[in-house]
């Protein structure tokens, strides 16, 4: 039996374990899932000295309220978030990309995200959960992932597998860089629309809506006016690409999304842009520019150094 | 075989088996499916055929678009399937009215009986072209032209989980409650996808032929208790 073991006391807002994904499973409806902001990510498990893969819980806007239940932990938060840390009783406001240890009765409050979406919140040792389909992550819409597929609920406890105990601090300096606009690749429908609305797509700034999850962002903008055929045959998707359909409004996939649609593509997001992307809140404003793709090449390995490097720092 | 490779964002192929949706032109993209997934090849991390393309996804740390397109464009397709299993599965299928939600609007557009619908639809074999969008959701065809109808012109939020639709030349069955826009005229109690199962996860593969067959409601709901 473990020993260490935490008691959600509020579960937050789409509050689910998740890791780096999974792979090979898109030809029977099974999206990639996985942190949406995979730096965000692998720098929370980092400064908790886990390995690259170990399963997190991820929240949006509203994390948990988490109480230490039996043992200790040592915890670090990633993104941009507003929390807080009852220790001993005492109530202080908490740092993120910063280590903390914590022991019984102790609290970790989650209060919210700061003009962005996602956070994580990253134990040493991992949570003892159950891999499913070769992964951990949650994909709630099929009931597949850790914790039965289903998010975090409100009084459920988890146990924290065993962990050598951390003395050493560890932190990182790190400011999420906010988004100005976000790089696009033609999609394979890009001549389904009017040179007008190309034109719009990539001059108007378009607002980030509500209807946003971890399947899709729904765009409003300009409409984008398609000319030959407003639904094609279905195919498969990826995350990041734009679908348009009858009424205009563009949806880019995200990370669980449906593996097959029948709407036109008219562009893709690069891969270097995609955690951006997906911290972008409802209300937000995005721009896109369109580029080639042997830059949105060059961007992904920039991208993968500066990650790397950051990594590196702690 | 593929007629184009194109680029899908900076980390997928876009194959494209040409526009026609039918047995013929889905068996290549099946087969090249197999071929690549026994295959193994470095950096591919998703394969995602449908009726007449294939989606390969690649980590872009591991290959690029120029590398990949060109070992796909030398790839030796074995003529057979890799997959010999293939099978009838037969779905047994309530068609009262309480769950067949769009039969009215069916008989009204179509200007056939409820009867006749049925007769048309019930007890023929439909050929899975591919699996997807929910887990384990077949696209099946086709069935007879006299009882095609294009989607709801607003699409359910939410369509019942075992719901079995028709739309155009396809007929599925959702997985899981999910919205959508099928013509629903029947419900099914047997689980098509099993994530307990990981090894036989799903019941229904491209390739497969699929049965639907009547049953009433009380049995619907002894085999519901069942599943």
């Amino acid at each position: 039996m473990k020993k260490n073991k935490i008691l959600v006391l509020r579960e937050g807002i789409n509050s689910t374990f998740q890791d780096l994904g999974r792979n090979n499973f898109y030809h029977i409806g099974l999206p990639f899932s996985g942190a949406m902001d995979k730096r965000n990510y692998l720098i929370a498990n980092k400064l908790v000295g886990n390995k690259h893969n170990e399963a997190v819980i991820e929240f949006a806007y509203q994390g948990p309220l988490i109480k230490i239940e039996d043992g200790n932990i040592n915890f670090a938060i990633s993104g941009d978030i507003k929390f807080n840390i009852k220790k001993n009783g005492k109530l202080m406001t908490g740092d993120c990309y910063k280590n903390y240890n914590l022991s019984k009765n102790d609290e970790v409050d989650i209060i919210s995200t700061n003009n962005s979406v996602y956070g994580y919140f990253a134990v040493s040792g991992g949570f003892d959960l159950k891999k499913n389909f070769e992964s951990f992550s949650t994909y709630v819409r099929s009931n597949v992932g850790a914790n039965n597929g289903k998010k975090i609920q409100k009084d459920e406890k988890f146990f924290i597998n065993d962990f050598k105990d951390m003395h050493t601090n560890k932190s990182l300096k790190y400011m999420n860089s906010k988004i100005e606009y976000i790089r696009i690749l033609k999609g394979t429908n890009f001549d389904y629309f009017f040179e007008q609305s190309i034109t719009e797509l990539t001059s108007k700034e378009f607002l980030v809506t509500k209807l946003s999850d971890r399947m899709g962002m729904r765009l409003e903008g300009p409409k984008i006016k398609n000319l030959k055929e407003t639904n094609i045959r279905s195919e498969g998707l990826i995350k990041g690409v734009i679908q348009v359909p009858a009424d205009g409004n563009p949806i880019i996939m995200l990370s669980d999304h449906g593996t097959i649609g029948g709407y036109p593509k008219i562009g893709a997001v690069i891969s270097a842009d995609y955690d951006r992307l997906v911290q972008t809140p409802p209300g937000k404003k995005i721009k896109f520019e369109l580029i080639e793709l042997k830059e949105a090449e060059k961007l992904y390995k920039l991208y993968q150094m500066e990650t790397e490097n950051l990594l590196s720092q702690i | 075989m593929i007629k184009n490779i194109s680029n899908l964002g900076d980390a997928a192929l876009y194959c494209d088996f040409g526009n026609d949706v039918d047995q013929k032109t889905n068996i290549k993209v099946i087969k090249y499916f197999e071929n690549i997934n026994k295959k193994n090849i470095d950096g591919i991390t998703n394969l995602t055929p449908s009726y007449n393309k294939l989606i390969i996804s690649f980590d872009l740390n591991v290959v690029n678009f120029t590398e990949l397109k060109k070992k796909i464009e030398d790839i030796e397709i074995s003529e057979s399937y890799i997959r010999q299993d293939q099978k009838i599965i037969k779905i047994p299928t309530c068609c009262d009215d309480e769950f067949a939600l769009d039969i009215e609007r069916l008989s009204l557009k179509l200007n056939l009986t409820k009867k006749e619908i049925l007769e048309n639809y019930l007890n023929k074999e439909y050929f899975c072209y591919m699996t997807g969008f929910i887990a384990g959701m077949p696209f099946l065809g086709d069935i007879d032209k006299k009882i095609r109808l294009e989607r709801l012109e607003t699409p359910r939020v939410k369509v019942p989980k075992g719901a079995v639709g028709i739309t155009e030349q396809f007929t599925n069955i959702y997985t899981f409650e999910s919205p959508g826009g099928w013509n629903i005229l029947g419900i099914t109690p047997i689980k098509i996808f099993d994530q307990k199962n990981e090894k036989q996860p799903i019941l229904i593969n491209p390739g497969d032929r699929v049965l639907f067959y009547e049953i009433n409601k009380k049995e619907y709901i002894k085999l519901n208790e069942k599943e």
